[in-house]
């Protein structure tokens, strides 16, 4: 009996998903915009606009000239044009760097000052800033569950909630311009420690221009006591997001981190480049989850987000692990890789992805395992989903070097294709540098089959339940791995970013 | 119940491949009829028509059920008027675990009436006790629909489906093929547990030892396309003796 009442809960996040689908009739829910007063650095892009945003957010020297190198290194590369994607130029002149709520000139001391037309949009996404309890939704569990967010609004975060509680257990989650000011010396010590400035176009820029995200430093032997949150949502036009997000897990401790971006409809193209970092040290061990909902452009193509971001976390000591899990629903542009170094001996990699294009949205994502301790292990499971005319591409690297001894990789790539206008690819890069070590790749390519469909229709599903079910079938290893929360929001994302994907 | 009348169907890619060349029956509420026939007579078109998968056209003649046009509907809509297809060979789904798959169809099918939905436990409750009859365990429940499932459990889970869903109308499609005697006699006994003199059944098999279980009310012979004859048990047994040749020969002078 104890194996039918553990399928109860995930019986009822399936049903939770059809629920949702049938009650959302539009495609993308969340294209409103919130038409609130802001303030605008002047468009463009210069050494000028660099510092302004340092001097928005008080910063000490060194991170000035920090951004300002970084700021150089960029003027002197080129935008990567290895990916499987066909990018319209560019122009970063014509975006604008900085963008904060009006209301937010002065920092609010906590969430109740805020402008409540902020807190509003965070309320209509159905982000909790209150410090309630989130129940879990799921019928059977009855306890709550608390999970602290951190709200980040265009180029400011609005505040994070759950602090003093955090506090009392020792551990740090507030937005990275607070943590530079009340914590520079873990921020000096660990930023760019694991992305450096220059290690790419985008991650330089970022490093130029970031003007705000999330900081979480786990003190030695500390589990977190609740699930950390930062929600992303671009509102202003042509306004590039740069978030930084700085992870930090101290030997021994644990720390589970959920990531949700929105954006609303527009018909001109955003960009949005991203860094996170994770430092992940003895022993310790750190869950990101993503789930990255930006506007995706509408179905002629027209609009959308452009992702670029660089994800990586540093298993910098002996037996630290990390596990990547993203669902990448939205963006015009996903150019993204979550990627593991596994430094130390018998660490631990993780990726789980679940990437859907449909319409005109071209997703090239995939990690990196890096693998250069002893033992180290990694695991990856991508599930790519196309549909219309989109296409999608896993792009993967595993490297072990000649220190990574009896060190193992399993790779799992699956892609479905929904239609016959799009496409799926797979481009996997092993390197082997040591006799002793395994790796492993499957990858699969399959239609939705109509057969499949006929039967749930038979038994009385609609199509667009029946894509649903399916797709969710297919992304099932993926899904199980997100918190109980996301999984729901996930699951219902997959099957909306399908609508109208069949027939 | 159910009314076919003249029903013509060809391959919707390929319209000189004409499968149902008019075929009239009419089912009364409570009866269970089988059609028999040999191979490429058209029994699965039969059921394909009526359910209303792609790949074939109604040229002519109509299909009802309790008045209602089927060939009108969309196979949801079908479904959610009372008519149940147990396939000859069920399909797979990986991932989605057997009761998922079994509470929303119950659900969507409730939605679609305007009837309330099941809630998980009340849905757990009945779904335990069908399972139990049908000898389908709680392992059974959480695998993946038909994925790695033996030729027997298969058939079984469709039952457990038509048990679950509660149709009016039932059509079994070679429900028999890949069973053992035991297998087969699970299955009719979970069909036969079924009947009553609000539903009706449309049995389609090769074989007449389906219909020792399962004693039909009527029995017809399709041959290519159409309905040769049509009798009683008797008729089966006939089958069983001296084959379709015969009734052809008859058929066809």
């Amino acid at each position: 009996m104890a194996a039918l009442d553990e399928m109860k809960m995930r019986d009822g996040v399936d049903r939770e998903t059809v629920e949702t689908v049938q009650s959302m009739a539009g495609t993308y829910k969340h294209g409103w915009e919130t038409d609130i007063e802001m303030d605008f650095a002047p468009k463009g892009l210069n050494e000028d606009i660099v510092k302004l945003i340092s001097s928005k957010n008080n910063e000490p020297e060194w991170l000035l000239e920090w951004r300002l190198q970084a700021y150089r290194r960029w003027l002197t590369m080129e935008s990567p044009d290895w990916a499987m994607l066909d990018i319209a130029e560019i122009d970063y002149q014509e975006q604008y760097y900085y963008a904060k709520p009006k209301s937010m000139a002065e920092k609010p001391k906590s969430l109740d000052d805020v402008d409540p037309k902020l807190l509003e949009t965070y309320e209509k996404l159905g982000i909790p800033l209150k410090e309630q309890m989130l129940l879990a939704g799921v019928e059977g569990a009855e306890e709550g569950r608390k999970v602290a967010v951190d709200a980040v609004f265009d180029s400011v975060s609005l505040g994070t909630t759950f602090q003093k509680e955090l506090a009392a257990a020792g551990v740090i989650f507030c937005s990275i311009s607070e943590a530079v000011e009340k914590h520079p010396e873990l921020v000096k010590r660990y930023l760019g420690s694991v992305v450096p400035q220059n290690d790419n176009y985008f991650a330089a820029l970022n490093s130029a221009v970031f003007s705000d995200g999330s900081f979480v430093y786990i003190p030695a032997g500390v589990r977190c006591p609740m699930e950390l949150s930062t929600y992303f949502r671009i509102n202003a036009e042509n306004t590039g997001q740069f978030e930084r997000t700085l992870i930090i897990a101290e030997k021994g401790s644990y720390v589970s981190y959920l990531e949700g971006c929105t954006a609303p409809k527009r018909d001109t193209s955003q960009l949005h480049a991203a860094v996170v970092e994770i430092v992940v040290l003895e022993d310790a061990e750190v869950k990101y989850s993503t789930v990255q909902n930006w506007f995706p452009g509408d179905e002629n193509g027209k609009g959308g987000i452009y992702n670029f971001v660089t994800k990586r976390a540093d298993c910098r000591e002996d037996r630290a692990k990390v596990s990547w899990t993203q669902v990448e629903t939205g963006s015009a542009i996903t150019w993204k890789y979550p990627s593991c170094i596994l430094r130390g001996d018998d660490t631990q990699g993780e990726f789980y992805s679940i990437a859907i294009a449909n319409n005109w949205q071209q997703a090239d994502t995939g990690t990196k395992m890096v693998h250069l301790g002893k033992n180290s292990r990694s695991r990856i499971v991508s599930k790519g989903i196309s549909a219309g005319q989109a296409q999608n591409t896993y792009r993967g690297l595993v490297s072990m070097h000649p220190k990574a001894t009896n060190s193992r990789n399993y790779t799992q790539c699956d892609s479905l294709l929904i239609g016959d206008k799009c496409g799926a690819h797979t481009v996997p890069y092993i390197e082997v540098r040591n006799a002793s070590s395994r790796v492993e790749h499957e990858a699969t390519t399959s239609k939705v089959d109509d057969d499949q469909l006929f039967y749930c229709r038979s038994r009385g599903m609609d199509e667009e339940e029946a894509v649903a079910l399916v797709v969710n079938g297919f992304c099932k290893e993926v899904l199980q791995e997100l918190p109980m929360e996301f999984a729901m929001e996930a699951q219902a994302l997959v099957a909306i970013s399908l609508e109208g994907s069949v027939g | 119940m159910l009314e076919i009348k003249n029903l013509h169907a060809e391959l919707e890619e390929d319209s000189e491949v004409k499968i149902l060349k008019g075929v009239s029956l009419s089912i009364k509420p409570g009866e269970v009829h089988a059609i028999m026939g040999p191979n490429g007579s058209g029994k699965s078109t039969l059921s394909y028509v009526l359910s209303g998968r792609d790949g074939y056209e109604v040229t002519e003649g109509s299909a009802t059920l309790d008045g209602a046009d089927l060939l009108e509907m969309d196979p949801e809509e079908r479904a959610a008027a009372g008519l149940f297809l147990a396939f000859q060979y069920p399909v797979e789904i990986p991932g989605v675990g057997n009761m998922t798959f079994l509470r929303t169809a119950v659900n969507a099918q409730r939605k679609a009436r305007g009837e309330e939905e099941l809630s998980a436990g009340d849905f757990l409750k009945v779904i335990r006790a069908k399972a139990k009859d049908l000898q389908i365990d709680a392992d059974m429940l959480k695998r993946p629909v038909n994925v790695g499932f033996s030729g027997g459990e298969k058939k079984r889970n469709e039952i457990l489906q038509m048990a679950m869903l509660e149709p009016k109308m039932c059509i079994l499609d070679e429900t028999d093929s890949g069973l053992d005697v035991d297998a087969m006699k699970l299955v009719s006994d979970g069909v036969n547990a079924l009947r009553d003199a609000g539903r009706s059944f449309l049995v389609i098999t090769h074989y007449q030892r389906l219909l020792d279980h399962i004693v039909p009310d009527v029995v017809h012979i399709l041959s290519e396309g159409r309905i040769i004859k049509t009798g009683g048990p008797e008729l089966a047994l006939e089958v069983e003796r001296n084959g379709y040749a015969d009734l052809m020969a008859e058929a066809n002078p």
